[in-house]
């Protein structure tokens, strides 16, 4: 068993209103940013895991994303990084 | 009739659910704790309004993975009446007791007021009390109660009968932005294929005292005394 540390995206499916993503685009608008085109905001979640080898961190938190972090009906997940610790 | 009522923490309309059954509809009720593995023979059970869990990660989230909400699957499968108001619409949703999600008001603004509806389908066992069109007034208060489905899924809903209630413009006023949450098709709550569990935003239980208000929330619950003392 080694630990490793998974981060995780979260973020609103593409082509669902996300007001959020809007509002914070809006204002960097307000900034001066002009070149922002487009803002989506999510989640970015740190597990720490032990597990027998990276391939099962990753495993499993494929599935605690399906099961529990991310809604399948209007989020996509990314399994952004996986290291050991 | 027995209303069980589901105390999560951070439920807040826990209250108001067992005075509606107990005050205005002179039945029994009875507040079931999240940890707990027991309905205590409840006919109908209630998933109230509030903030279970801090809406941590997202409304209803975790509320869905309580002991207690096992039991109120069970009964929902074996075709008892569930009701899912505004945070228990959320919860109901995680839970795949009904189809969709509920996400952040299009106007990112927490909204509280008297809203109105329409009342779409009158035949199924929630809404028998209500004519179909009537035009009713609820209050709303939440934050996160845009309706979001899959074309498919609006389609199948609506097709279905299973849309229920919808925002509606006050016909004698132009109303431009009468979608307080801007759902999708302008739905306010739904009901399951099977009829017997129904979710919606707006509360139906704060609503069914004319001292305080508009009553009409208390045909709903008249409608399911009806169906389930008969």
């Amino acid at each position: 068993m080694s630990r490793y540390r998974v981060a995780v995206q979260v973020v609103p499916r593409r082509g669902l209103l996300d007001p959020q993503g809007k509002a914070v685009a809006d204002a960097l608008h307000t900034l001066g940013f002009g070149g922002v085109a487009e803002v989506h905001v999510g989640r970015h979640l740190v597990l720490e895991i032990d597990a027998k080898d990276e391939n099962a961190a990753r495993q499993q938190t494929r599935e605690m994303c399906e099961k529990l972090l991310a809604n399948p009906v209007t989020e996509d997940f990314e399994i952004a990084e996986v290291s050991s610790r | 009739m027995k209303f069980g009522i589901v105390t999560f923490p951070g439920s807040n309309g826990d209250y108001d659910a067992y005075q509606s059954a107990v005050e205005a509809l002179h039945e029994d009720a009875v507040f079931l704790w999240h940890k707990d593995h027991d309905l205590q023979g409840s006919d109908v059970v209630i998933l109230p309004g509030g903030f279970s869990y801090g809406d941590y990660l997202r409304a209803g989230a975790i509320a869905r993975f309580s002991p207690i909400m096992q039991e109120v699957v069970q009964h929902a499968k074996r075709g008892g009446p569930v009701i899912g108001i505004c945070n228990g619409f959320q919860i109901a949703c995680e839970a795949g007791l009904l189809p969709g999600a509920l996400l952040r008001n299009a106007s990112l603004k927490f909204v509280c007021a008297p809203i109105g509806l329409r009342v779409e389908n009158a035949a199924t066992m929630f809404t028998s009390r209500y004519e179909a069109g009537q035009r009713i007034l609820l209050p709303i208060a939440h934050g996160d109660g845009r309706y979001s489905a899959d074309t498919e899924t609006l389609d199948r809903l609506e097709g279905e009968g299973q849309v229920v209630f919808r925002y509606a413009p006050d016909p004698l006023e132009a109303q431009e932005a009468y979608n307080p949450n801007g759902s999708m098709r302008d739905i306010a709550g739904i009901i399951n294929d099977a009829g017997n569990v129904l979710g919606l935003m707006p509360h139906p239980e704060r609503a069914v005292d004319p001292l305080l208000g508009p009553a009409d929330g208390l045909p709903l619950l008249e409608s399911i005394l009806q169906r389930v003392a008969a």
